[in-house]
């Protein structure tokens, strides 16, 4: 694992293992906060400070942290980095605070998150945790970013505010409502998988125990019901 | 009494989490696919939400803010919810084998389902007090059995359905979760309507 390619860590985050378009990890502040750009990059940014900055110090306490109560463990430094962010940009950007609201509280239980720290960072050293938490945390911003265009030029004729000439005159506001959230992810990983299945596809890893954070609370093996859907699927 | 059913039915109808604002889509999308794993994921949730509003908003008011510790609300609610996750599961284990056996499955997935902690959160910020926190944590969680059991029934028909590649599974979800969203969003406006009319 240490002999790995430094950069290849990063670019694993933000192409091949996408935590948004390719795992479908922490869908909701995707969908919730695309309405619009400068939330979205917002969003993006404060989930990846505190990504990287969880994944820096559950590594480096990896061998302290004992296995039987990491989870808890992991909950409390995450939130402490997000309390950390939450006072921040309280109080220096205020209006931006206001407008991710319960959102950036709720990065504590973005799956993303917890899910990086039990696959990655509890495993390997202290840099490698690092460049992971870096191509994960741009990986989702690219995500929320892409989408958050679509959103705010079709839906609002804008961009991060700014109105567009042409495309103002032809709003679709239901893009940037809840509706249009579900919709625009819908077509959006319909594209993904259309582009990686040219290129010998892409294997979704989503809802089976292995990307699921919560797999070694729930002693079920398994068994459990969203594993058990998706084997009937087979 | 006008303003708990408004806020009954607003947390139900009008500002659905699941449909209108987003929080809770993990189970939503993965625990849908058959209606009775659909309304044991739906009571188990809303069993979790009145038991953590019921612990967080005293902790809150009587220990966080008396001692000005207002700002460690994120830590203190997910660790609460998480303890109490743990607790509600070993007591059904003991007291209530059958109960158990029908939600207990459910029981992990709900530490890190959102919908709990922003409900709680939301209480406090909205500034509910307490009988309100239980009502709006009780709509927000038959809001959330509403939009999972009808959703399931939208998706059982959609599993036949010869979808074009690219769009099978998840993608086709999301845009039958959509059309549902859009039907949600009738209700806007109209909760207020009938709570006038019969006030």
């Amino acid at each position: 694992m240490n002999k790995e390619n430094k950069l290849s860590i990063i670019l694993r985050g933000i192409i091949t293992e996408n935590p948004v378009l390719i795992l479908v990890l922490g869908t909701c502040p995707t969908l919730a906060t695309t309405a619009n750009v400068i939330s979205a990059f917002s969003m993006g940014l404060a989930a990846t400070v505190v990504l990287i900055c969880s994944n820096i110090v559950i590594s480096a306490l990896r061998k302290i942290i004992p296995d039987t109560v990491r989870i808890p463990c992991y909950i409390v430094i995450i939130a402490g980095f997000v309390t950390a962010v939450q006072m921040l940009l309280q109080a220096y950007l205020p209006a931006i605070y206001d407008m991710l609201g319960v959102y950036l509280a709720l990065i504590v239980v973005n799956c993303i998150i917890l899910g990086r720290a039990e696959m990655y960072a509890r495993k390997n050293n202290v840099i490698n945790s690092a460049l992971d938490g870096i191509g994960m945390g741009i990986g989702f911003l690219v995500a929320l970013l892409a989408m958050a265009t679509i959103r705010e030029v079709f839906g609002n004729g804008s961009f991060a505010g700014l109105a567009i000439p042409f495309m103002e005159n032809f709003r679709i506001p239901i893009l940037t409502q809840a509706p249009g959230g579900f919709l625009v992810f819908g077509l959006v990983i319909a594209a993904m998988n259309k582009i990686t299945a040219k290129k010998g596809g892409v294997k979704r890893k989503s809802f089976s125990c292995e990307g699921c954070p919560t797999a070694h609370i729930c002693n079920q093996n398994g068994s459990c019901p969203t594993n058990e859907a998706n084997k009937e699927e087979k | 009494m006008a303003k708990y059913i408004l806020i009954l039915m607003g947390g139900v109808l009008v500002n659905n989490y699941v449909l209108q604002q987003f929080l809770g889509i993990c189970p939503f999308l993965g625990v849908s696919k058959k209606v009775n794993q659909a309304s044991g994921m739906g009571l188990a949730v809303i069993f979790v939400m009145l038991f953590a509003t019921l612990a967080t908003w005293p902790i809150y008011t009587y220990v966080l803010v008396p001692n000005n510790l207002a700002y460690l609300q994120t830590i203190v609610f997910i660790l609460v919810i998480a303890a109490l996750v743990q607790l509600v599961e070993i007591i059904l284990k003991k007291f209530l084998p059958s109960l158990f056996k029908a939600l207990g499955v459910y029981l992990p997935l709900i530490t890190t389902n959102c919908a709990v902690l922003g409900v709680t959160l939301n209480n406090i910020s909205d500034g509910y007090n307490f009988l309100e926190s239980i009502v709006s944590s009780l709509g927000v969680g038959v809001g959330f059995l509403l939009a999972m059991v009808l959703f399931a029934g939208v998706r059982s028909r959609i599993e036949n359905c010869p979808a074009p590649k690219s769009f099978k599974g998840l993608p086709v979800t999301l845009i039958s979760a959509s059309i549902v969203a859009l039907a949600f969003f009738g209700f806007s406006g109209i909760v207020e309507n009938i709570v006038a009319r019969f006030m």
